[in-house]
């Protein structure tokens, strides 16, 4: 599998991929973070951004859970005339 | 740099969208891979979006009226949610490894009686095996490789990958799961506006500001607003080619 070709280039030290390289992929996920966007990026370790990852992560999910429930519901108890359908068609596309 | 041309083409396709500037934007000493979180945050592509995902409702709908109600039940939210993600993933058009990985979960869903996995993560791991661990110790530290496993538990498809190919698909994901949140909620606040007005005949002006007046929840509201003040200015330029073309069957 790729993933084990690029551990063992890994394990023999050539860095194919630079900590550079990590850093600044470390440093763009930061900007995307609402927490950690204003905070200057040597204060801010990346272990602190893997683990606000995560939550954010996991919030999202939580986040588009509940909207998929409620989605649910409405979508059950929307018995939309043409009219509207129209309407919210018309919105939306 | 033709792989960003090639997405600026497709996307201009669409007859609605005048936002040019928007795609402009797209740096190109960036890294010259197609995979950029920006495009997450383009009307176009919330639009593009909306309308897979009503489309992927109405399929919903469709499928649990057609069939005998005593069969199946009302769409639940698990089933709204798989549908929404697949809609992600389309719209994702097959270049990252969780799009794919989300599209071949659910063909794989549908054929076996796998049981789906669930996500607990317990940022606390204990399943890491340590011996993989020192093999990578020279670069990175296991703090920061078992952060990176839970990571990588938590985007779909990204259990068995490389540290830098974790941080690319997770800054991916995060925007498109951004996206994903902004357009549920403004169309559950559109049909809860919808349906309260039931009674009344309304015209899309008066949903429009209701939807507006409303209380919008989450931290994403003001990014909804602009994007629907701009839908009711101006005519309605055709969309029904633009909108058949984009059904997955």
């Amino acid at each position: 599998m790729s993933s084990r070709r690029s551990r063992s280039r890994q394990s023999a030290g050539s860095s194919r991929i630079s900590d550079d390289q990590i850093n600044d992929l470390v440093s763009k996920l930061q900007q995307l973070l609402p927490e950690l966007r204003n905070r200057s990026s040597d204060k801010v370790s990346s272990a602190r951004v893997l683990q606000e990852t995560c939550n954010y992560i996991r919030n999202l999910h939580r986040e588009v859970d509940d909207l998929s429930e409620r989605l649910s519901v409405l979508l059950e108890t929307t018995e939309t005339s043409s009219a509207q359908a129209a309407i919210i068609r018309s919105l939306l596309m | 740099m033709s792989s960003s041309n090639q997405i600026m083409n497709q996307e201009s396709s669409n007859p609605i969208r005048l936002l040019e500037s928007k795609k402009k934007k797209r740096k190109k000493n960036q890294i010259p891979d197609k995979k950029q979180p920006t495009r997450w945050k383009t009307a176009d592509e919330q639009q593009n979006y909306s309308s897979k995902l009503i489309e992927a409702l109405r399929q919903v709908r469709r499928n649990s009226s057609s069939e005998s109600t005593t069969s199946i039940s009302p769409p639940t939210g698990r089933v709204v949610r798989e549908a929404a993600d697949r809609a992600l993933a389309v719209a994702a058009k097959g270049r990252t490894r969780w799009s794919r990985a989300i599209l071949k979960n659910r063909l794989k869903l549908r054929f076996k009686k796998k049981k789906p996995r669930i996500v607990t993560g317990n940022c606390r791991s204990k399943k890491l095996e340590s011996s993989l661990l020192k093999l990578k110790e020279n670069k990175r530290q296991p703090a920061l490789q078992r952060k990176a496993r839970v990571l990588g538990r938590l985007v779909p498809g990204c259990q068995k990958v490389s540290f830098p190919v974790i941080l690319e698909e997770a800054t991916d994901y995060i925007a498109a799961l951004e996206m994903q949140v902004r357009t549920m909620t403004a169309l559950t606040q559109l049909l809860s506006v919808a349906s309260s007005s039931r009674e009344t005949p309304v015209d899309e002006h008066d949903i429009l500001r209701e939807a507006k007046g409303g209380k919008l929840e989450g931290p994403y509201a003001p990014a909804v607003l602009p994007f629907y003040s701009g839908q009711v200015a101006g005519t309605q330029p055709p969309k029904r080619s633009f909108y058949s073309g984009l059904i997955v069957s």
